[in-house]
């Protein structure tokens, strides 16, 4: 009986966790077309709901109700499997994600190493996309995905290499508990920069959202999908950016910490700090998309591997020499 | 690679300047209009749905001449006629296939008699292909419906004519 009331305990923590990230992922969606259409001077959706903040949720109905067609020469197991495993994996990642010093889902002491690990997994559901359709566009864009995913994961963890070397801890709460006086933006400006712009590469949003280049690969490994499987590939997508965003924040933003700790400011409770950096970064991921134009192919991995690369190895070393001449390495 | 060139890639000066311009943007009033809600203007020489027009004593203008007929490019309207018991002649079937047409204005240019106009609605989409064959009690109540707005517009473009 004990391990039944566990066993449900645990089930209620995780759907208080995953519905509300599911709906701000609806919302996420709503604020990205509208910050895009606002910056071309559009409106945007604005007619379902308030603000037609339910535009989302009406899209996914949509989705619901449309047929599922599977091309006769996929390879139909994985077909299906793909979306599957995108929207898993970005919507695991958030168990480990803390939202204050009590509320987070699994306190796990590797915690940063497990957000890396599933960041990095979900390179697969859109290989398994690709492969499955069996098709030329869906296949360049999987080859794409998985260069430019694996190439600029390298350069954040050797940017998380930076971070941990101030905290001296892996476990997320740690890391937020150690940006108390300085949050890391301000010591490690450069690598947060690179860490913005290798999240975007990651996330393929633009300026590197190469892997689904409309005017080059159709939708890239979106083009044989459609329906509710298309949905997740997009939900998952844009639960990954929300992943990013969260990720940028507590590793340097100070996660759920307020800017200073005085009487308005510290009031306000912790989760909504997050939520509000979050926010911030989400809506700067959103003004780049609708400013830059897309890189060239060569251009990105030579951004990745030449350029990010080298630097953030550098301050690696730059980091932990003022650290050890000033005596400050964690845990002396 | 010129020096200044160079601190303005690693500072990203060029990007920057992108990122605030986008920013002041988003406060700039709207080009775009809350399309059902409210609708732009539109030209009194817009060609848009087809209607029949009558003269005031209710009397239909069009006598069956057929130019609309032969001028139409894409062969869209079919009219049939006969003598009438006064002695005039009118329609006794005048068709527009909506889907063939392209809405070029030139029935309404051949018209003798500014019988058939095309008036300034463009929103008469159907749910089925059959609602858009339209035949003349179609056309003529359009005719009714937009009368006012019709003689305005041919008015307001006749010194072009």
């Amino acid at each position: 009986m004990a391990e039944l009331f566990i066993f449900f305990e645990q089930i209620y923590k995780i759907l208080f966790l995953l519905i509300p990230v599911l709906v701000s992922v609806a919302m996420i969606v709503w604020l990205d077309r509208r910050v895009w259409a606002f910056v071309q001077k559009r409106r945007g959706p604005n007619v379902v709901g308030p603000f037609g903040l339910f535009q989302t949720l009406a899209d996914a109905l949509k989705y619901i109700f449309k047929e599922i067609i599977i091309p006769a020469s996929s390879n139909k197991v994985i077909f299906i499997l793909a979306p599957i495993v995108t929207m898993t994996l970005a919507l695991i990642a958030w168990a480990v994600i803390p939202f204050s010093e009590t509320f987070v889902l699994a306190d796990i002491n590797v915690g940063i190493l497990y957000l890396f690990a599933v960041s990095s997994l979900g390179v697969y559901g859109i290989i398994m996309g690709g492969w499955a359709s069996n098709s030329k566009y869906p296949f360049l864009g999987a080859i794409r995905s998985a260069a430019q995913m694996v190439s600029y994961e390298v350069s954040i963890g050797v940017i998380i290499i930076n971070v941990l070397l101030c905290v001296g801890s892996l476990n997320l709460s740690d890391i937020v508990l150690a940006q108390k006086d300085l949050w890391f933006v301000i010591p490690l400006f450069p690598m947060f920069i690179i860490f913005f712009i290798s999240a975007l590469a990651e996330t393929n949003r633009p300026p590197f959202d190469l892997p689904e280049a409309e005017a080059e690969l159709v939708a890239g490994y979106q083009t044989e999908y459609s329906g509710m499987m298309y949905a997740m590939f997009w939900l998952g997508e844009y639960a990954n950016i929300l992943l990013m965003c969260a990720m940028g924040s507590i590793l340097f933003l100070g996660g759920w910490l307020s800017p200073i700790d005085l009487f308005p400011f510290n009031v306000i409770p912790a989760p909504i700090w997050l939520i509000l950096k979050i926010l911030f970064l989400f809506i700067l991921f959103a003004l780049i998309k609708a400013i830059v134009p897309r890189y060239r192919y060569d251009q990105l991995m030579k951004l990745g591997w030449k350029i990010f690369l080298p630097f953030s190895l550098i301050y690696v070393v730059l980091t932990a020499s003022f650290l050890m001449y000033f005596d400050l390495l964690p845990g002396n | 690679m010129s020096l200044i060139r160079f601190f303005k890639t690693i500072f990203m000066i060029d990007f920057l300047t992108g990122l605030i311009m986008a920013i002041k943007e988003i406060f700039k009033p709207k080009k775009t209009i809350n399309y059902p809600f409210e609708k732009g203007s539109i030209s009194p020489r817009a060609r848009g749905e087809h209607a029949l027009r009558r003269y005031p004593n209710g009397e239909e203008r069009c006598i069956a001449c057929k130019l609309c007929e032969a001028v139409c490019p894409a062969q869209a309207i079919t009219i049939e006629s006969s003598e009438r018991e006064d002695g005039s002649r009118k329609t006794t079937r005048y068709d527009i296939d909506m889907l063939k047409c392209i809405y070029c204005g030139l029935c309404e240019q051949s018209c003798p008699v500014d019988a058939i106009v095309q008036g300034p609605n463009f929103e008469f989409a159907t749910e089925t292909r059959e609602e858009l064959y339209y035949n003349k009690e179609k056309l003529l109540e359009n005719g009714d419906r937009w009368e006012n707005i019709l003689a305005a517009n041919i008015n307001a473009d006749s010194s072009h004519r």
